[in-house]
This record gives structure tokens, sequence and C-alpha cells, in this order.
């Protein structure tokens, strides 16, 4: 059978699940966590709690700002020791709340019992909305964005189905993974309130075919629950896009700067039905993820379930610690990820991974005249001109770049990485793309 | 952690070709030819190719580092595949100071002029063999024969070449058209454009390798055919068999290697087979109406003046583009 | 036949040449834009930089804004002559705002702001900025890659390839404001141009308190307030850990230099100061001429002197 995917652009980045076969291992409590307040797209969360407070594991600690923002939740109980700027990947520090660990005390409301829970009809549409809303749920492939405001369907739009992306194109990561091969039940469940809470009656799961363990678990389990159905997608990065998912699974094209939900799609990845489930059946607010330390040099790679605001240096211990020939540190996976400045940052809601390179690895290439191969071209899954389009943004010809469509770009790095000169295309282009939206942000007001 | 952590903006992966090895790539697929070249025309073939690429890389050399006083890049093979081009369309019993002549030619003005590797807007081989079969006419159209004049190299017996043949209307040679002997180099012609076979060998490999793509050639190849056989249906009296087109003189060098120059085709699938569609049909119409037995090298030169309006135009098929109504 | 041959080109030829006459003139009449000739006059004058400092898009957008009203508009790089013949033209008066010059408030040389992990990537400041922090601890300083260098259209500004950080030459700088708005980071600053481009200003825009501030780079401001207590003008403001001089307060007493500890306060092209402060300020990589102090040399010569010696004005 041939599988399914997207039609334009791509590529097939080689790399190593390592850590895929690592069943996932409970992190310690550390002693002290760092919980930044912007885990989210949109505007920071408000800190509510002060210096000295004590707090328990699942209280409230930071209030969602607006619409587009997040509930925070402290993950351990302890003493607030600092609300101020805490270490961050990008070198610049950001507003948080510091707590020192005490204890492990929880809300009395979290339903800390491992039983499953089916019972979905328990709750209206809305009342899941709410829920989720309360437990601060975002995007936990990465892109973090509330998910909430992704399940509040506009009332003039109707979900045709839901997408649940178990993908993972990006090489090295198996968080996803494993969650879906250890949480396949509770996966389910929260699949099922999701498709209540959008109110649609399908429910597709895309899984990339190099996870065949979770494709066979997870088609086995969906018999059991009407209207979800597992579809076995082609590698090819980078097919866990929102819109290339939709693409693949539906044959549905997001038009240019519209949502997935205009052509009647909600896409949420698979560790946040999870954390949905959770969320809902047992009110437990998201404090903990599953992250993926791992790279060819690191002594055991594994899958972690950490609190939010662990630091990512313990998870690394934990994994066999920081190899001496380290020579990059990436927070996320090698094709989106960010590279890291220190390992003191805390793993965050959007925290799938830490990849470590070796200095072999860690280095560009440096940069030689373009040939016009039109590999780039080839390889954008946006069907771009990123050769045109870098030196657009180089160059500060935004008109340009507007004209040829920079605003589509999804910065995911196919042009990079399939460019023989090794040329910056994208780190011009992202610079165009700000650029070009800020002015077509301003030309609406 | 001894050393200071690297930064970089994503992506920190990257696919493994580079522009020298994809120029060692096209080279590879080139060895073939050379292979029959080598037994076609014996020392006349390996003098011309190596004066040749020789040249091209000195030239290159001396510019990058006298006149433009920059870091000369000569490993990353493109002066290198530019001197084989170069010499596969000359015939094998030209001057070494011609060839030398050409490669000045081709890199000193068609590459160096523009600005170097990428900015060239014509291909500089082609650029470079058009200039010389306008200055040396004699010498660029006597084709020595094949096989029989292997160990000679300048007073090589010269024959006629099946385009040259055409040209003199002279149809009976088709008639009694050997395809074989034109598949593997039996046939005259220049070095590279003699051996059907290894040629397409040649383009699979590429095409495998994820070297070129394969809009350019198959959209030649088969607009040749399309046009050439229109014409020999209409009136095979006064027409070849379109194979003949095909497999004769130098349009598969040409399809394959010369017009799929990344440099000057287009960006677009789209825009490389229009590229492609134009080539061919331009190739037939000089072979036929034109005054050179050969169209190649001018069809090729004029569709890279119009790359960057086909590029313009024919941008890549967009995801989620508006449907136009 | 020849003759005929001969006759009929140069009929067709001629023919064709008139045609195309004929039509030329036919738009030419119909399709004359008018345009106020005083704008190509206008535009003569400027000095077509087009560097857009004037917030017109170019030289000739400018002159079109001059026509249609003279009021608030001036040429900095044509200055005040290129005005006043504006003015001239138009008939109207231009008010000339103060003079300034560009200045950039970084110290953070490779000296005293250490290395902490190694940028690789498009060399350009902005792409930096978007990605992380910066090379060295200091998120704030001067990247070095030089987004203002590329942005000058009078070569004004250059990398100093001992301190890594931008540079103005005060002598070419004409005030445009590109390299301003071509910086990520808002280091650079229009101050008021004072004679013999004398300037005294906080060269840091660090907001990190002082302690991180101080541990990421050795010339950093720590928002200590020492110089806002030492200033009898009121011109010295500290907020977000950093001090900032208002020039148009600043007297230049050049007090709150003497008062900074981390030598983040800089007075430039000053003649010297007294021998036991002049050796002060020597390590911070301030140009001093100790060695001459004892001469007290006309200003004139001073100024001469300074250029040569400070590293901003080559």
């Amino acid at each position: 059978m041939k599988l399914s995917t997207f039609k334009i652009g791509g590529v097939h980045p080689s790399g190593s699940k390592l850590s895929a076969d690592q069943p996932i291992k409970v992190m310690p409590i550390p002693d002290t966590v760092y919980i930044p307040a912007a885990q989210h797209i949109g505007k920071p969360a408000d800190i509510i709690v002060q210096k000295g407070d004590k707090v328990k594991v699942g209280q409230l600690i930071a209030k969602s700002s607006g619409f587009v923002s997040a509930n925070i939740h402290s993950s351990v109980s302890g003493t607030v020791t600092a609300v101020g700027p805490v270490p961050d990947p990008s070198g610049i520090a950001k507003m948080g709340v510091t707590i020192k660990v005490e204890g492990d005390e929880w809300m009395e409301d979290i339903d800390r019992s491992e039983t499953l829970d089916t019972n979905v009809d328990r709750f209206s549409d809305k009342e899941i909305i709410d829920r989720v809303t309360a437990a601060g749920i975002v995007g936990m492939g990465g892109a973090t964005f509330p998910a909430h405001v992704k399940f509040t369907v506009p009332l003039e739009k109707k979900a045709e189905a839901l997408l649940i992306n178990g993908v993972e194109c990006e090489p090295y990561l198996t968080a996803d993974h494993r969650v879906m091969l250890e949480k396949s039940e509770q996966l389910m469940v929260g699949v099922k309130l999701i498709m209540k809470a959008v109110k649609t009656e399908k429910a597709f799961i895309g899984i990339e075919a190099n996870k065949p363990d979770a494709i066979e678990k997870l088609t086995e389990l969906s018999r059991k629950y009407a209207g979800i159905k597992v579809v076995p997608l082609a590698l090819k990065y980078p097919q866990g896009s929102e819109k290339h998912l939709i693409k693949a699974i539906m044959n549905k094209e997001v038009p240019s700067g519209k949502l997935p939900i205009d052509v009647g799609a909600v896409v949420s990845n698979a560790g946040t039905a999870v954390a949905v489930y959770e969320a809902v059946m047992k009110s437990k607010p998201l404090i903990e993820r599953v992250v993926t330390v791992t790279g060819n040099s690191v002594k055991n790679p594994s899958n972690f379930l950490a609190r939010i605001g662990t630091p990512v240096r313990l998870l690394i211990e934990a994994a066999g610690g920081l190899p001496e020939d380290t020579g990059k540190v990436i927070s996320g996976g090698p094709m989106m990820g960010k590279a890291a400045t220190n390992t003191d940052f805390p793993v965050a809601k959007g925290t799938s991974g830490v990849l470590i390179m070796p200095e072999e690895l860690a280095h560009r290439r440096e940069p030689e005249p373009c040939i016009r191969c039109g590999k780039c071209v080839d390889a954008c899954p946006m069907g771009l001109e990123p050769y045109l389009l870098s030196v657009y943004s180089r160059k500060k010809m935004w008109n340009e770049c507007e004209e040829h469509y920079i605003y589509d770009c999804i910065e995911c790095g196919c042009c990079v990485y399939s460019c023989p000169a090794a040329r910056p295309l994208l780190d011009y282009m992202r610079l165009g793309k700000s650029t070009v939206m800020g002015i077509i942000r301003s030309r609406k007001k | 952690m001894s050393n200071l952590l690297t930064i970089s903006p994503s992506p920190h992966f990257k696919d493994k070709p580079t522009t020298k090895s994809l120029m060692f790539g096209v080279l590879t697929a080139l060895i073939p030819t050379f292979l029959v070249s080598l037994y076609s025309f014996g020392i006349g073939a390996l003098v011309t190719t190596l004066v040749s690429v020789g040249s091209c890389v000195l030239f290159e050399w001396l510019i990058t580092k006298y006149l433009l006083k920059q870091q000369p890049h000569i490993a990353d093979g493109s002066a290198i595949l530019t001197g084989v081009l170069l010499a596969f369309n000359l015939p094998s019993n030209i001057s070494p100071f011609i060839v030398m002549f050409g490669a000045l030619i081709a890199i000193g003005i068609a590459k160096m002029c523009f600005g170097g590797l990428g900015c060239n807007l014509f291909n500089p081989a082609l650029v470079a063999r058009v200039f010389l079969l306008i200055s040396f006419p004699v010498q660029m159209t006597s084709w020595p024969k094949p096989i029989e004049s292997r160990l000679n190299y300048l007073d090589a017996v010269t024959g006629a070449t099946p385009m040259a043949a055409i040209k003199a209307g002279d149809l009976s040679i088709c008639e009694n058209a050997n395809f074989i002997d034109m598949m593997i180099g039996k046939a005259g012609g220049s070095l590279g454009e003699v051996a059907a076979i290894a040629l397409i060998l040649g383009g699979i490999y590429m095409i495998a390798r994820k070297i070129i793509t394969w809009h350019i050639p198959v959209s030649i190849i088969l607009t040749v055919f399309a046009f050439a056989g229109l014409l020999w249906l209409i009136d095979p009296s006064q027409y070849v068999n379109p194979l003949y087109h095909i497999l004769g003189g130098g349009l598969l060098l040409g399809a394959i290697f010369m017009a799929t120059d990344y440099v000057t085709s287009p960006m677009s699938a789209t825009g490389k087979i229009i590229f492609g569609i134009g080539i061919g049909l331009l190739t037939i119409i000089i072979r036929l109406w034109g005054n050179y037995p050969e169209g190649m090298s001018f069809a090729i030169l004029l569709m890279n003046a119009v790359v960057p309006l086909i590029n313009k135009k024919f941008q890549p098929a967009r995801f989620g583009a508006p449907k136009t109504k | 036949m020849e003759d005929n041959v001969i006759a009929i080109s140069i009929a067709v030829l001629g023919g064709v040449a008139v045609l195309a006459a004929a039509i030329l003139y036919v738009v030419a009449k119909k399709f004359k834009v008018d345009e106020d000739p005083r704008i190509d006059e206008v535009n003569e004058l400027l000095p077509g930089a087009n560097c857009g400092g004037c917030g017109f898009a170019g030289c000739r957008n400018f002159a079109e804004g001059c026509v249609k009203s003279l009021e608030g508009k001036f040429c900095n790089v044509g200055g005040a002559d290129v005005m006043n013949k504006i003015a001239e033209i138009l008939g109207g008066t231009v008010t000339a705002p103060d003079p300034k010059v560009a200045v950039v408030r970084c110290a953070g040389s490779t000296a005293c702001r250490p290395k902490v992990n190694n940028f690789e990537g498009a060399k350009s400041c902005a792409v930096v900025a978007a990605t992380y922090a910066g090379e060295t601890g200091c998120a704030f300083g001067c990247i070095g890659l030089g987004d203002c260098v590329t942005a000058c259209e009078f070569g004004g500004v250059s990398i100093n390839p001992e301190t890594g950080l931008a540079q103005i030459n005060e002598s070419l700088c004409t005030a445009c404001g590109s390299c301003v708005k071509a910086c990520p980071k808002g280091i650079i600053e229009l101050r008021k141009k004072a004679a013999k481009f004398r300037k005294v200003y906080v060269s840091c825009v660090n907001k990190d308190k002082g302690a991180v501030a101080k541990k990421a780079c050795s010339s950093a401001c720590i928002g200590c307030g020492k110089c806002a207590k030492t200033c009898e003008f009121g011109a010295i403001t500290v907020e977000n850990n950093v001090a900032y001089i208002d020039y148009t307060k600043c007297k230049m007493c050049r007090k709150c230099v003497e008062a900074c500890p981390t030598g983040a306060i800089k007075e430039e092209n000053f003649p010297p100061r007294k021998l036991k402060e002049a050796a002060a300020p020597k390590e911070l990589g301030q140009p001093t001429n100790a060695d001459k102090v004892e001469v007290k040399p006309e200003p004139e010569k001073i100024v001469l002197e300074k250029k040569s010696d400070n590293p901003n004005a080559n």
C-alpha cells in the first residue's frame, strides 16, 4: 500500500531515533525549579505569587493574560524564592518564578490514581474547553499554541475532522512516540474529549511509518473507539507541520493566510491529547511532560517524564552527562530546535527534546556562492523560492519579499538542509518574514 | 566541556551533497562518455580533454588570484567540469591552441566577467564552442572518422557527420541509418556526442543520484521527437526519422549535460519543462532551416537568455495558493 | 536593379524614421506630465544619496515635499548651505535643527566583554539579535557584524578590528539616522553635535542588574547612580539599571566621567586633563594624552592631535 503524504517539497533528513526503545523514566523532583511566565505563543501569563509564598503541586502561579495566553501552575510544592528572571536557552533571561522544593504536596482536587477513566459523556463540550483552559494546556509539539484557542471552533465554522499529530518528523525526537506507546488508552480518551470539544465525529491519528509499534498498538485500540482512525504516513519532513499533516491525511490545502479550521480541520499533538485527558478526567494541570534527551554522543539516550521547570542540566546528567566533545546543545529537534547558550534553562511546556551534538557535527560549513541548482525550490514544502527570498531579505527589499509570499514560510529549514552551497537562506528569510508580517499588520491598522 | 557552545539559527542538520560533490557527480556521469570517446578517437580525445581541462582550471586560478585578487576556489570542480564539457563539444583533431583559446573564452568571458560561479547567464562551455565555431569554421567542422583515426591526432582522416549529411540533403544516409553505430560511437562528431548509450547512462546516473531532475532532458528529447516526427510523417522524403535527430549530433550531450547546467537553467519544475520545450523546438528549427548543421548549442544559449524571464513567470507551485477564478 | 534596391531601402528606412518620429511627437505631446519645474531644481541641489534621513523615500521625494511646503523640512546631509539655496528658489525660510552626530553607546570591546559562545550563521546583526542574546554575556551590546556599516551611505561607520565595536567617523557622519535604524540593539543614538565633536555620554545600554551587567562586561553601566548624584544640572537619569545623559541639559563639565566606577561614561575630543586625572581612564581604552599634558597647546592644535589619537576618528 502506498502511504499518503503531502505533495510539494519536503526532505528526508537521516537521523536515528536513538531513544525510540527507551521507556519513559520519571525524573526525580529537583531541588529548585524555574518556571517561565511565557511558555506559549501569545502574551506571557501574569504571575500571581510573591516571594515567600508557599505553593503546592498544581497550584496556579501565573494567570492567563488574554485570549491567546495560558495559565501556568506550580509543578512542585515548596516556597517561591524569587519572582524575576529565570534562565532561558537564548541567554536572554525571561520573567518567571523560582521555587525551592519542599516535599511533594499536591492540590487536593487532582486525582492521582492510575485508573483509566473513559467516561467522556460526563462533560459537555463547554466544560471540556473550560478544563483545558484552566489546566493551561498548550500545543506540546513545540509550537506551544494555547490549546483552548484551537479547540474553540468559531460559530460560523465547522470542524470536519480532528487530526492528531503523532508524526514526530524531527529526527532524533521520540517523546511523542513513547507517549503514544505507553499512554495509548489515555491518548484515545483524550482524542475523544477533543472530538467532543470541537464537535466532530471523526478523528485521524497520523503516524509516520518509522513507528510501526505505535501504529499497530493504536490501530488495535482504535477499534474500541468509534470514529478514531490511525493513518500511517510515509516518512517525510515537515509532515508534522499542521498544514502538511492536513494535506497528507485529508488532501486539503489550507489557503495562504488561513487557519486549519477554514478547511474544517483541528490539529492537535499526541502529547497534547494525553494532557487533555489528564486535565479533564483527572483535573491535573500541565505540570510535567516527556522530554527526549538524545544525541550521537550521549551515553544513554532517554525519554524522561520531567516536571516543568526542571533544569535541563539535570536531565542531561541523568542521560549519562554532557559529553566532553559537546559542540552544541539544542532545545528541540535538529531541524527547528533552538541552539542553547547554556544547559541551565528549564524544561518548559514546549520542550520536546534536548539534542546534544558533538563538536564535529556542530558547525556549519562556510557558505559558498549560490549555484542556482534549485534544490531549495524543490525542497520547499510551501512552494516558495528560498534562493530569491533570502537575497531580497538580505537586501531589505521587503516589497519583493511580500510579492514572493515570504509570509507563507513555515521556517521548517528544508531549504538550508538541502542547499549544497551551505547558504544561510533561512537566517535571512526569517528576518524578512517577521519584517513583512509587521508591515502587513501595520497596514491593516 | 572544553570549547564554547556553538549557536546558530535552525536547522542544525544538513544534507550531504555539497557544490563540490555535485560537480564531481556530473564528472563521474561523464566517465562512460569519455571512455567511448577514447575508444573512438583515441589520442586526439585524450589530448583535447586534457588541454581543455588544464587550461580552464589554469585560467580560473589566474583570474581569481591576480585579476580579482580573491582566494581561488578551483577545488569546487566547476572549472574542471567546464573544461570537460568544452572538450566534449570539439572535434578530436583540433589544435590545442584553439582549445586553449576556447577555454579562455569560456572561463574569462562567459563565466568570470559575469561574476564567477553562479552568476553567469550563459553556459560557459557552449559560449566557447559557438565562439570557436564562428572563429574557426573549418577546424571546428572537420570531424575525424571514428575508430580509423584513433592513433592519429592532428592529421586524422576526416569524414561527414550525420548532421552534416542531412544539411547537405543527403538523406540516403538515413535510409540505411545504422542506429547501433550512433549508439556506440561509430558515427562521426564531436568528442562527447558520438555515444548515445554512454550519455544516457550518465543521465540515468545523475537522475538517480538526484544531481539533476528529469524535467529538462526528457522535455527536450520528447519535444524533438514530437516535432521532428510530425515533419517526418508529413513528408518522409524531405525530413528524416526523428530518432536520427535524437541520436545524432550534440542533442543528447546537450540535453543531458549542457542544458541541465544548474546556473543557466530555470529553478522550478514548470520552468524547466518550458525551457526544455524551447530548446527542442529551436534545435530542430536551426537544424532544418538554419545555416548550421547543428542547432543544439545555439538553442541552449538562446534559451539561457530567457531563463530569467522563465524564472519570473513560472514560479513553483505554491502550497495553499488562492484559487484563481 | 541595384539602384532600385538602394532606393527601396532608403525609402523604407526613411519612412520608418518619419513614422517613428511622428509617433514620438504625438506621444510626447499627449502624455506630457505637468510637473512643477522647481522640483527638478531642488532635486539638483540635493546630495542625491537617497539616505532617507529626512524621512522621505529618497531625494526626489524630499524635493517634492519641499515644493509643497518647506516647513519642518531639513536635509542633514546637505546642511544649511543646501537648505538656504532651496529656500531661495522656493521663497521661504528654513529652520536648521540642532546639528547632530551618531554616537555608538557600547564600550564592550573584546577585551572587557569575553565571548561565551560561538555564533555561526548569517553575518548580520539582525540575524543574531533575532536568534539569541549574542556571543557575549551582554544581551544589549554591540554585536559587531556591521549592519550599521552597510546601512551608512557615506562610509562613516566602520567596525574597529581591535575592539570589535562599531565606530563613527564624525567628519563623515551626516546624522541621517540610517545606522540608528539598522542597529537591532538600538545602541546608536543621534546626539547633539557640539563644537569640535566634543561629547560626554553613557557608553552602555545594558538594562541588567549591576552585578549581572558587570559580570558580562567590565565597562558596563551598573546603574549605581553616582553620576546622577554628581551632576549639577540634573542631566543624568538612571532608569532600568542604566544611566542616560540628556544632551540638552548636559553642560559637559565631565564630573560624571570621573565619578563613574566602571568607566562607562565616556568623554571624547576634549583637551587633555591635568596629570593626576589623565592616567585614570587609560586602562579603559580611553584615549589620553598623558605625555603631552605639560604643554598647554592651542585649542586648534589639540583637535588635530586628538583626531589622530582617537580611535573614533579614522
